[in-house]
């Protein structure tokens, strides 16, 4: 018990900054990687076939290829080698990065799960929309989209939970965010390496439970009844 | 129908066997081999050893593939072993990366471990020590024709790298260079890139992980260890806290060193990064072995 209590001593402080830093690395990467699964889906379902084709290749490609190598690609090549660099300030700089990585990473599942929600839609609804005279975007955006995203919060959510608990890869990118608090803690404390371990576990269970439930809820409320 | 579903069964099982040795080549090996080190697993004056090495730190504990490990731990290892009257034939040599160590010696995975294993307190709550065989301290290493830093406090304004999970940057950052900044990787290999790129003007870790990173073949004449050791790491040889072998392995270290084989061994693990170990750490107080009781 007292090398638990210097063990939080030690690193209690610095426990919920880590965290922190996860939780900031989840939003930001969900809303770019949102935004351009969006952009997948709509290339994704619409009638020009090149697009189509950008779409696809885009998904297969990003949805096939390691987390960790998209991260090291862009912290490896394009900072070590290109000498690209975002911000002055380095942790800020390998912030970006991270964010950059993960939303280019999760927007092919985005893309996906926005498709799913797509495919929910009748194909009524999308011939009504072009019988009335909108065209393709003006129907994507006013007719198939609204209803698609409500069919698609559950596939979202679960894009969400794997996105949370990949924001430890960032620590690739040099950001130092909860996993890397873990293992320098259990470098220097292995004796109490299980109780290390499980605050952990807990933490991100912490963080994501409330996302399950939150998206089932939405879900529940929102989902156009067919 | 059924025969259908029984080759697709196999072909599944056919499918996890060879992802899973292709993951880890070591692991088939060792355990092939681990047949004729049951028999002493406990350690001790058996006729063979299971030892736990690094295979990623060139210098000090390097492997690939199946070829001999080589590097200044594995010298020292062999060079006890052969004195606890183990055949090298018959060292099984085991990776054990850092957050392994302490697992791999209670669950007696390992025998011993040679793997730059700073002697600490919260460590000895777990396992017990031998050595210490060598007493590292924290450097730096830069490129060769870096005339600007000359030590932890010279840093200010230029970019540093080290590994995750080591506070040896953090800690320069804290007591030395303030305006210094930071960058984690995850290993070595990955820092020393960006050193020679120029991205980062400096790499901290112990001096003798640094030399020998700056030793391989690819990367000789490119850096320098700076040679200011702001540190002490008691490098110690892991053991089970059941052991009866820590007299010995300390009989041994010091034979080592009083033979001149232990001198021999740095010298040719280091060569041609001007490196030169401490001689104010390697023969003081910091050198003096753990009793062990």
């Amino acid at each position: 018990m007292e090398s638990l209590t210097t063990l939080f001593e030690q690193y209690g402080s610095q426990i919920p900054v880590a965290f922190w830093m996860n939780i900031k690395l989840t939003v930001l990467a969900a809303i770019g990687s949102f935004v351009l699964g969006v952009v997948l889906a709509l290339f994704r379902i619409s009638p020009v076939a090149s697009l189509r084709a950008v779409g696809t290749a885009y998904v297969h490609l990003v949805r096939n290829t390691p987390l960790t190598i998209i991260m090291l690609i862009g912290v490896l090549a394009v900072w070590g080698q290109l000498k690209i660099t975002f911000a002055d300030d380095f942790t800020l700089n390998f912030f970006i990065f991270a964010v950059i990585s993960l939303s280019l990473y999760h927007a092919a599942f985005m893309c996906e799960a926005i498709r799913s929600g797509v495919n929910t839609v009748p194909q009524g609804q999308a011939e009504a929309a072009r019988a009335i005279g909108l065209g393709f975007l003006p129907a994507a955006r006013l007719v198939i989209l609204p209803q698609a995203l409500r069919g698609a919060i559950t596939p979202i959510g679960n894009t969400l939970i794997a996105l949370t608990k990949n924001t430890t890869v960032a620590a690739a990118a040099s950001v130092a965010e909860a996993s890397v608090l873990m293992k320098t803690m259990i470098e220097f404390r292995p004796d109490v390496m299980v109780a290390i371990f499980m605050t952990f576990a807990v933490g991100f269970c912490l963080i994501v439970i409330p996302i399950g439930l939150l998206t089932t809820w939405a879900s529940d409320r929102l989902a156009v009844a067919r | 129908m059924a025969r259908k579903k029984f080759l697709s069964l196999t072909a599944v099982a056919a499918a996890a066997a060879l992802s899973l040795s292709a993951c880890s080549p070591s692991a088939t090996e060792s355990s092939e081999e681990s047949s004729s080190a049951d028999g002493s697993k406990k350690g001790g004056s058996g006729e063979s050893l299971t030892i736990g090495i690094k295979f990623d730190q060139p210098g000090l504990g390097f492997r690939e593939g199946s070829n001999d490990p080589t590097g200044f731990d594995v010298e020292v290892a062999r060079f006890v072993a052969k004195e606890m009257g183990v055949d090298e034939a018959d060292i099984t040599w085991v990776q054990t990366p850092s957050a392994n160590r302490e697992n791999a010696l209670e669950n007696g995975e390992v025998d011993m471990i040679f793997a730059t294993y700073s002697i600490t307190d919260e460590r000895k709550e777990r396992v017990a020590f031998a050595g210490p065989y060598f007493v590292a301290g924290q450097d730096l290493l830069v490129r060769a024709d870096e005339e600007e830093i000359t030590g932890p406090d010279s840093l200010d304004g230029k970019n540093l790298c080290s590994v995750t999970g080591s506070t040896s940057a953090q800690k320069i950052k804290d007591e030395y260079s303030q305006g210094v900044n930071l960058v984690e990787q995850g290993g070595y290999a990955e820092c020393v890139t960006y050193l020679e790129s120029g991205q980062v003007d400096a790499v901290t870790t112990d001096d003798i992980i640094l030399a020998g990173l700056a030793g391989t073949e690819a990367n000789k004449g490119k850096f320098k260890v700076v040679g200011d050791p702001f540190s002490v790491e008691r490098y110690g040889v892991g053991l089970n806290k059941d052991n009866d072998t820590c007299q010995q392995i300390n009989d041994a270290i010091q034979k080592m060193k009083d033979e001149g084989a232990w001198e021999e061994a740095l010298k040719s693990n280091t060569e041609g990064t001007g490196y030169e170990a401490d001689d104010e750490l390697n023969s003081g107080a910091d050198a003096e072995f753990e009793s062990c009781d």
